[in-house]
């Protein structure tokens, strides 16, 4: 129920400014900007950002650097794992 | 970046498992095994049986599944409550589709449809507002529910009905909250967990304070988390490497999305539009102090408790349900007699097989050939 995905906002709907479209895997779909729009944000500073989408409303802005810190951090694990490898059966199912 | 494919890697989440492995084998955790790990969000639920993680783990670790799943904690008597509203005259009932199949005392919402019941299924509460606008002759009723990643959803849209005066637009409000029920759990005394995997769009809301107390009271290590699988393994290795070095911090894996605070204009939405209820009812759980919210005074006039004359009810669950059990973790969902046989998805009985993210549904859907 508190599934989230993420969409790119890829146009502001100007009638109401507060009312965006995001890109979600190749569909479209209207979405509200209330929780992601505070002073100093306008709608059309947005274009082109990530937002985490819940029943109809961007939650919040997803931070680009942040993900690839994360997978930065994962990726350092790897000269680690290659000295004490116990192989990963099942592994090439995770996709 | 697409957000997703990228914590999908196979070859990340390899090395990741060997982490996992080598903590396991160090002294101080080897000893400590059964590490007893509970997933808080229905949401990691799934993706934990869709991929397969728990296969993956090594010896050594338990996953229990928590009770973050709105769908599986409601009361058939709320069912019922929606029954009774969407039966009277004139009214359009509208809710998300999650809550359509949930069992009532004997109906589910989904059956009362067909049987005639003007109920629709809506994707937003936006969209329920949208209906109420375009049928001002009939009284739309939305029966919201679903944890603080909703409630700003539902609160910002009494907000606009309030705003143009929608005088037809109604909430029958369900929406609960997480932390007293983590509470409740942790001061249960046949309840036994380690750590936890905590749950990520929740706290993209409300932030990583409210959980202070599970690390300094509790001792608990708490890692807020993303959905895909290399979330979830990285934040049962950031748990374990707590563990290994005697730590109980609460940790942020999910730094894309939450951050420490939260979102401060979806927590003041929520502010103004509800207040704490004294206590509410969980299915399996029981009645939980402060764990639900309801409309403020200033929005009674929204509020479909008090525009419709609700009866107070009381309804048990089969005799042999054990939903509560598989809750607290001391069940595994096959280990229920109904699980697969007179409970399934198709014809649930227990609310936990009603939801995709229930621990029941998802291990039917997943593990299907474990069943004997």
């Amino acid at each position: 129920m508190c599934l989230g995905v993420p969409g790119k906002i890829i146009a502001i709907d100007e009638a109401d400014n507060l009312t965006a479209v995001v890109e979600i895997s190749g569909v479209r779909r209207r979405v509200n900007l209330a929780c992601v729009l505070s002073e100093g944000v306008s709608p059309q500073s947005l274009l082109g950002e990530w937002v985490l989408v819940h029943v109809g409303f961007a939650m919040n802005l997803i931070d680009a650097e942040e993900a690839r810190k994360t997978l930065a951090l994962l990726a350092e694990l790897e000269s680690f794992a290659d000295e004490n490898s116990t192989g990963g059966e099942g592994l090439n199912e995770i996709r | 970046m697409k957000y997703v494919d990228e914590f999908r890697d196979p070859a990340l989440a390899r090395q990741l498992l060997d982490r996992i492995a080598s903590l396991m084998n160090s002294p101080a955790l080897h000893t400590r095994a059964p590490i007893r790990i509970m997933e808080v969000c229905g949401g990691h639920t799934h993706s934990i049986f869709r991929y397969g993680l728990e296969a993956l783990l090594p010896e050594g670790i338990e996953l229990i599944h928590g009770p973050g799943c709105p769908v599986c904690v409601l009361p058939r008597e709320r069912v019922d409550d929606c029954l009774a509203i969407a039966a009277e005259p004139g009214v359009i009932f509208t809710t998300f589709g999650d809550a359509m199949r949930v069992p009532g005392s004997e109906q589910s919402l989904q059956q009362a449809r067909a049987a005639g019941a003007d109920i629709h299924m809506v994707y937003s509460p936006l969209d329920a507002l949208q209906i109420a606008r375009e049928n001002p002759d009939r009284r739309v009723v939305f029966f919201g529910l679903g944890f603080e990643t909703t409630m700003p959803s539902t609160a910002l849209t009494l907000q606009q009905a309030a705003r143009e005066g929608v005088g037809n637009f109604f909430l029958l409000c369900h929406h609960i909250t997480i932390v007293p029920t983590l509470q409740a759990l942790l001061d249960d005394e046949d309840v036994r967990v380690d750590a936890f995997i905590g749950p990520g769009h929740v706290s993209m809301v409300i932030g990583l304070e409210p959980y202070d107390f599970i690390a300094r009271e509790y001792g608990k290590p708490f890692i807020i988390s993303g959905f895909e699988p290399l979330d979830i393994l990285q934040s049962i290795q950031m748990l374990l490497e707590q563990l290994n070095s005697g730590q109980a911090e609460v940790e942020n894996q999910y730094t894309r999305v939450v951050s420490r605070s939260g979102n401060p204009q979806a927590q003041q939405a929520v502010a103004e539009v509800f207040e704490l209820r004294e206590r509410f009812a969980w299915r399996g759980l029981g009645e939980i102090e402060h764990s639900g919210v309801r409309l403020k005074p200033a929005y009674a006039a929204f509020d479909a408790e008090r525009v419709f004359a609700l009866e107070s009810r009381q309804a048990d669950d089969p005799v042999d349900c054990h939903c509560g059990e598989v809750l607290k973790g001391q069940l595994q969902p096959q280990q229920c007699p109904l699980f697969g046989t007179y409970c399934t998805p198709s014809n649930p009985m227990g609310a936990l097989m009603v939801s995709s993210e229930g621990a029941c549904a998802a291990c039917y859907q997943y593990k299907r050939t474990d069943v004997s």
